[in-house]
């Protein structure tokens, strides 16, 4: 008796969350579908049409990946995103772990005062820095290429992973260094040898973080490339092509989950590392 | 002559050891400066001199160089622009009723999710479920929603689900996109929502579970119905953690574009400050608004970055 009640009281909660869960998977589950579906079908037909019959042949193939691979260039596409994301990613994890453990670890005048800015700089609007760096993009011939978004994505990566990385850091307890330094260790050292190795899953959260933050970009890559397609990103390319292709979901559907496959391979692999990462950004309260 | 060497020789060493201190505290002294250096540097060049120059931009007219013979000096007049223009007011309407909307959505359904999947067996799958759009692009999720969103007439098949319901409940399909100044609003907020509550429920969620059971356990004994239990023992608790979270969104919310420059570029009354921004910039080429529209961006998230200085010197006062 005991138990029904306890079970009949559940139901609200059961109810609501299953609401939520579906309205969170029902428009990926739709777009998933609509992308190996023929675009005859997509444009005569929704794509829960496919449900009563779900598993007959004949009506899946994946030409639209083909057509938005091949025929719309998606392809270079993605190696442009790779090509971007990850030295970017790299550039900018070596250097705010250099400056985190600087910020959390040596004593120099004007310290607290600088790693204020940094904190500060976390949440500038980006809009603010694009007018004036852009000239001397240009004059430098940096805008379009990938060295000047790779020097970009990490400055303005900067602020959020050196406090991410130096909220670890000045974590580590101190008699760590004392006997490093007892045995003669260079800082150099100190930092390649104990401090490193120590951080990596600290520095695997924010390599992460950042990764996924560059791959899913859309603004900075949009004024640093443009949007000329040999050095465009998924992002950029995709929105031209809503632009230009607005009602052809066969392109859109698939374009839109090629340049979603690589994030969900990471969350689901490194979900972990992934949250870890989120956290350490927001519960320091 | 040999005593004479050796002083010599002396001389010379007490020089070189000299020369050698100084040296080894110069590296001393410049040592920091290799580690914090680089990042400094691009923070100075990425960052901080064109917040400064943006700012002088503000008062100087069309084109698309910084500063120069073949811009004009223009006052006041892009700061008339974006406080009487009318899409700017639009945007600045909206940018507001995206702050209140999408950041009591995310917020609060983020720690619903949070209390209510504590409770159940299926809490990690579901969980993952809500998450997942944290880590798809905007304008991933952008196209996934606009075909949601997709509007046919009536006499032809629907396409996208929100209008097939809609028929299907005996209504005619709506321009989800296009009817204004409420539909379309709400529409694309609703995908910011489905993109951002993931994340508030991920950290809250983390949160609640640090609360100690013993105290929910002691107030429930005390005879507190499962609302009081919500209201005078998990909300006070979380408020440190929810004022984080709404933050966070805030800030977020205010340079909302992504979303509005694919789904609408703002058009039909959708405009948001950062997209009106970059229309200013790539296709008027008039860097001088564009200017000062960033900086209205920045005062407006100018008390966050207080707070989070704030927040931080606290943190790190109670070290």
């Amino acid at each position: 008796m005991m138990d029904l009640r306890r079970t009949a009281s559940r139901v609200p909660i059961h109810t609501v969350i299953l609401f939520f869960v579906a309205i969170w998977i029902i428009p990926t589950v739709g777009l998933l579908i609509t992308s190996f579906r023929e675009p005859a079908n997509i444009a005569g037909s929704g794509w829960w049409t496919v449900f009563p019959k779900l598993f007959s042949g004949g009506q899946y193939s994946l030409e639209n990946y083909v057509g938005v691979l091949r025929g719309e260039g998606l392809a270079l596409s993605f190696l442009n995103s790779l090509i971007i994301s990850i030295p970017a990613t790299l550039i900018s994890t070596v250097i705010a772990s250099f400056a985190a453990f600087g910020f959390a670890w040596m004593s120099f005048s004007g310290r607290k005062t600088l790693f204020m800015i940094v904190v500060g700089l976390m949440v500038i609007p980006l809009q603010m820095t694009f007018i004036p760096v852009l000239p001397i993009y240009s004059k430098l011939r940096l805008a379009g290429t990938f060295p000047g978004i790779w020097l970009a994505h990490t400055a303005y990566g900067l602020p959020l992973t050196t406090y991410l990385v130096h909220n670890f850091m000045s974590g580590i307890p101190k008699d760590l260094f004392d006997s490093a330094a007892i045995d003669g260790a260079s800082p150099l050292k100190t930092f390649w040898r104990i401090v490193i190795p120590i951080s990596i899953p600290a520095l695997a959260s924010v390599f992460i973080f950042q990764f996924l933050w560059i791959w899913n970009d859309f603004l900075v890559a949009a004024v640093y490339l443009g949007t000329r397609p040999n050095v465009a990103p998924l992002t950029v390319s995709i929105a031209n092509l809503v632009t230009n292709r607005g009602q052809d979901w066969e392109l859109l559907t698939a374009a839109a989950f090629v340049s979603m496959a690589l994030p969900l391979v990471v969350f689901f692999s490194l979900q972990r590392y992934f949250v870890r990462g989120i956290l350490a950004g927001s519960l320091k309260g | 002559m040999s005593r004479r060497s050796s002083n010599n020789e002396k001389n010379d060493r007490t020089a070189v050891r000299g020369f050698g201190l100084a040296w080894s505290w110069a590296v001393a002294r410049a040592r920091p400066w290799m580690f914090v250096g680089p990042a400094l540097v691009l923070i100075t060049f990425f960052l901080i001199y064109p917040t400064l120059m943006t700012i002088v931009r503000s008062f100087f007219g069309r084109g698309t160089t910084l500063i120069g013979p073949s811009v004009e000096y223009v006052g006041l007049t892009n700061w008339k622009f974006v406080f009487t223009s009318n899409t700017m007011l639009t945007a600045l309407r909206n940018n507001a009723i995206w702050t209140v909307l999408f950041t009591t959505c995310t917020v609060g359904f983020g720690l619903m999710l949070a209390v209510l999947l504590d409770r159940v067996k299926y809490e990690k799958i579901a969980k993952s479920l809500i998450f997942i759009p944290a880590a798809i692009s905007m304008v991933g999720a952008s196209i996934i929603w606009k075909f949601v969103y997709a509007f046919r007439p009536i006499q032809i098949s629907q396409i996208g689900v929100l209008n097939a319901v809609v028929v299907a409940l005996g209504g005619e399909p709506v321009g989800w996109l296009i009817k204004r100044p409420w539909v379309n609003n709400i529409c694309l907020i609703a995908v910011g929502v489905w993109i951002w509550t993931g994340f508030c429920m991920v950290i809250l969620s983390a949160a609640y579970k640090n609360i100690p059971r013993q105290l929910l356990e002691a107030a429930r004994i005390d005879g507190a119905n499962e609302w009081h239990v919500f209201r005078r023992v998990i909300l006070p608790v979380l408020f440190p953690t929810i004022a984080v979270v709404a933050t966070t969104m805030v800030v977020q919310v205010l340079k909302v574009f992504d979303i509005v420059f694919v789904m609408t570029n703002g058009n039909y009354g959708t405009e948001v400050i950062a997209n009106r921004m970059y229309k200013e910039m790539f296709n008027y080429f008039n860097y001088g608004r564009a200017s000062a529209i960033a900086v209205v961006l920045l005062l407006l998230i100018t008390p966050f970055m207080i707070l989070n200085i704030k927040r931080f010197t606290k943190q790190e006062g109670g070290r």
